[in-house]
């Protein structure tokens, strides 16, 4: 499985995702689309949407930190 | 049964929680984030013992505080529900019930919307409440803040260093807010001041490309070519899931006594969702220990039952 964690520094829903993701032993690629501009517009462009965080597990994206989306998106 | 169930993991929430360990109380803490609106605020310099600190970096200390105690901590979760059962109290989320002897309510505030028209459409396509978070996503490019308050002139400046050109619309005749602030903005070369200005439409295909103002005074009506609008028009009380038996003022938030009591015994509330006189982080916290203080002092008196 595969999983991006596109963030910004200073999001706390960013730092939630990230730490539920670690609480639950989950392997991740984070992203700062505060620092790499690129990043940010191809997450734009594939989800249309305009906010962190954004989850992309196995090429779904999640938008936002929704808790009981990203347990059924990861199998938990 | 837990002793206390806190609602909310705010400056007031988390405070509580540690006042409630501290006193051998078996606490869970139930929030829909952590740190609430004191995780948003980018620069805070009136917490005493930090001369400067980000709200990020704050929320990141208290976290590593609570941690030290054994809190029970359910992040990602939305309160339905509190009702009274034998002994205390249940509490519903989403997913589970908990029950309680105690409930302390410091749910704290959450943005209010401008209710025009694109604003719902719109969410996550350019609009966004969260400038802290989102402002990054905007590089290079022209945005309108509304509102006039310290949160607008907060995304406004941090704004200054990301965005191409920055609209502040206001629709008061002035700003606002802290004046160091302030000044800070009429500086910032990017900025454009708009007040006694009106916020009428949001409009775009997929994503936002227009916003249409009104200027109050001489009535004329332009657009202007933005690709966010960050809101920031304050906040209301966080109280949907309150029991309607709970006692507010006219603006929503619970009235509660000196030793943050509400109405129905047992149930107490803190910060920024009560009727507290300044909405600071300091003083939720500090309402955040007399609350657990208060919850302490309840339960050693009904120990053999209520």
């Amino acid at each position: 499985m595969k999983v991006t964690v596109y963030s910004t520094p200073t999001c706390p829903y960013c730092k939630m995702t990230k730490d539920f993701l670690k609480e639950n032993n989950i392997e991740f690629k984070d992203i700062d689309v505060s620092e790499d501009q690129e990043a940010a517009k191809k997450m734009v462009e594939k989800s249309e949407h305009m906010g962190v965080p954004q989850i992309e597990i196995d090429g779904t994206i999640l938008v936002g930190f929704d808790k009981e989306a990203l347990k059924k998106e990861l199998g938990l | 049964m837990y002793d206390v169930i806190i609602i909310g993991a705010g400056p007031a929430g988390l405070t509580a929680a540690v006042y409630a360990a501290r006193k051998k109380l078996s606490t869970l803490v139930i929030s829909e984030n952590i740190g609430g609106q004191a995780a948003l605020s980018s620069d805070i310099e009136n917490y005493l013992g930090f001369q400067f600190v980000t709200g990020a970096d704050l929320v990141q200390k208290f976290e590593e505080h609570i941690k030290e105690f054994d809190i029970d901590l359910e992040l990602g979760s939305n309160v339905k529900s509190i009702t009274e059962i034998a002994g205390g109290f249940e509490v519903e989320t989403k997913e589970d019930r908990y029950n309680g002897r105690v409930v302390v309510i410091a749910s704290g505030k959450i943005p209010k919307r401008l209710n025009i028209s694109g604003e719902k459409e719109f969410l996550g396509k350019g609009v966004t409440y969260c400038a802290t978070c989102d402002a990054p996503l905007f590089s290079r490019k022209d945005v309108a803040v509304i509102g006039g308050g310290n949160s607008a002139l907060d995304a406004t400046l941090q704004s200054t260093k990301i965005a191409n050109k920055i609209y502040l619309i206001n629709i008061n005749p002035k700003l606002g807010g802290d004046e160091v602030v302030k000044e800070k903005i009429e500086a910032a070369e990017n900025v454009t001041i708009l007040n006694s200005t009106e916020t009428l439409k949001i409009k775009g295909e997929v994503f936002v490309q227009q916003l249409k103002i009104k200027d109050i005074i001489s009535g004329l009506e332009t657009n202007l070519d933005v690709q966010g609008v960050f809101i920031e028009i304050g906040s209301i009380p966080s109280v949907n899931f309150v029991p309607s038996s709970i006692k507010r003022n006219e603006i929503g938030e619970i009235i509660v006594d000196a030793r943050n009591r509400t109405n129905i015994t047992g149930i107490f509330a803190c910060g920024d969702v009560t009727e507290v006189l300044e909405k600071q982080i300091i003083i939720a916290a500090g309402e955040g220990s007399k609350a657990a203080l208060g919850a302490y002092e309840y339960l050693a008196r009904t120990k053999d039952g209520r």
